[in-house]
C-alpha cells in the first residue's frame, strides 16, 4: 500500500456551489479514493458531492514562469468590470 | 423483556464499537485508521441512544453510563460475534462485514416497530449501516480478491468466525417475545437477506463459504467467550477505579 497513487479530493459544500480543493490522499483505485475522501473529508458535514482526480492528471503552471504569466494583468485595471453604476436595486453583484 | 431486547441492541453496538476503536491509531494506512474509527463512534452512538432508552424504560434510576460502565459479564446481551479479537485487519473486516449484513437487514426491519422510539434508533442508524455494509463488502472484496496472502488471511479468518454466525439468528425468550408483540424483528426474514448478501459478496471475493456445522451461541443469555472479560476491564476500568468521574 505504499505504492498506492495519489489523488486529489475536491468537495461541493453546499448544491449550487463549485467543488473546491480540500487536499489529497492515497487509494487503490477510484472508488476506494471517493470512500477514503468521504471518511477523511467529509466527517464534519463538509460535503454533499466529492470529485477525486488522480494526481498525476492535474498539470500545474510552473511558478517559475509565474513573472510572465500572471504580472502583466496587474496594470490592467480597465479589464476589471469597476467602472460601471451599479443601479441601487441590484443587490448581488 | 423489552429492557432486554434494547439491551440486545444496544450491547452488540456497544461492544463491536469498542473493539473497533482498538484500531484507532493502528490503522494500516491513515486513511482506514480514520474509517474504522468513524464506524466505531457511529456504533456507540446507537448504544448511546438505546442505553437512554433502556435505562427510561427499566424507570429505577439509572443511567446510560450505569448500563454501559457498571454491569458485568453476565449481564451484557452481545452476540458473540461482535466481542472476538480483532485479529489481523483482514479479521476485523470480516467480523465487520458478517455483523454488518445482519446489523443492516435487522436495522431495516426494526423501522416498522411499533415501539417508536426504536423505530426512530433504527431509521436513524440505518443509513449509517448502510455505509458500513458498503465499506466492509468493499473490503471483504479487494481482500479476498487480492493477493495469495491476502486471500489466504480472509479465508481463514472467515473459517474462524463463521462457527459465530448461527447466535444472530437464533431467537432468544426477548426476541420472541419482541416479535410476538410487535416490537422486534423476524430474525428469518433477516437472515435471507444475510445468507444471499454473504454469498454474493464472498463469491465476488472469490472466498469458499464454510459449511453451517456446530455454531456457538450464548452471547445473548450473558454466556460469553473469555473475551468479554478484557473488553470490560479496559472499558470500564476508569468508572470502577474512580466511580462517578465525569469530563
Amino acid at each position: 500500500m505504499n505504492n498506492w497513487p495519489l489523488w486529489e479530493v475536491f468537495l461541493r459544500s453546499r448544491q449550487g456551489l463549485h467543488h473546491k480543493h480540500v487536499g489529497s490522499l492515497h487509494a487503490a483505485d477510484e472508488k476506494m479514493a471517493i470512500e477514503n475522501a468521504r471518511d477523511v473529508y467529509t466527517r464534519r458535514s463538509e460535503g454533499v458531492s466529492i470529485w477525486v482526480v488522480e494526481s498525476k492528471h492535474i498539470h500545474a503552471s510552473s511558478p517559475d514562469e509565474s513573472e510572465a504569466l500572471y504580472d502583466p494583468a496587474n496594470d490592467k485595471v480597465y479589464r476589471h468590470p469597476t467602472f460601471y453604476d451599479l443601479p441601487d436595486e441590484i443587490k448581488h453583484m | 423483556m423489552q429492557l432486554e431486547y434494547t439491551l440486545q441492541i444496544a450491547d452488540n453496538a456497544l461492544i463491536l464499537g469498542h473493539r473497533l476503536s482498538e484500531w484507532c491509531g493502528h490503522g494500516p494506512i491513515l486513511e482506514q485508521d480514520i474509517a474504522i474509527t468513524n464506524i466505531a463512534l457511529d456504533l456507540i452512538g446507537q448504544a448511546r441512544s438505546l442505553y437512554q432508552y433502556a435505562a427510561e424504560v427499566e424507570g429505577k434510576g439509572r443511567t446510560e453510563d450505569d448500563l454501559a460502565y457498571l454491569r458485568i459479564g453476565t449481564q451484557f446481551r452481545n452476540t458473540l460475534l461482535v466481542e472476538q479479537p480483532k485479529g489481523n485487519f483482514g479479521t476485523t473486516i470480516v467480523r465487520q462485514f458478517l455483523f454488518d449484513a445482519f446489523h443492516f437487514a435487522f436495522y431495516q426491519e426494526l423501522c416498522n416497530s411499533k415501539d417508536e422510539t426504536l423505530a426512530a434508533v433504527a431509521k436513524k442508524s440505518l443509513k449509517e449501516v448502510t455505509y458500513h455494509l458498503r465499506f466492509s463488502s468493499e473490503w471483504v472484496i479487494r481482500l479476498g480478491d487480492g493477493t495469495a496472502e491476502s486471500h489466504e488471511k480472509m479465508q481463514t479468518a472467515l473459517n474462524d468466525l463463521w462457527a459465530y454466525t448461527g447466535e444472530l439468528f437464533k431467537a432468544s425468550d426477548a426476541d420472541q417475545w419482541a416479535l410476538e408483540n410487535g416490537i422486534g424483528v423476524d430474525l428469518e426474514v433477516v437472515k435471507k437477506f444475510w445468507e444471499e448478501k454473504v454469498s454474493e459478496i464472498l463469491k465476488m471475493a472469490t472466498l469458499e463459504q464454510p459449511a453451517d456445522g456446530w455454531m456457538q451461541t450464548g452471547g445473548k443469555q450473558g454466556r460469553h467467550t473469555e473475551h468479554l472479560g478484557y473488553i470490560l476491564a479496559e472499558m470500564q476500568y476508569l468508572q470502577r477505579a474512580y466511580p462517578g468521574q465525569e469530563w
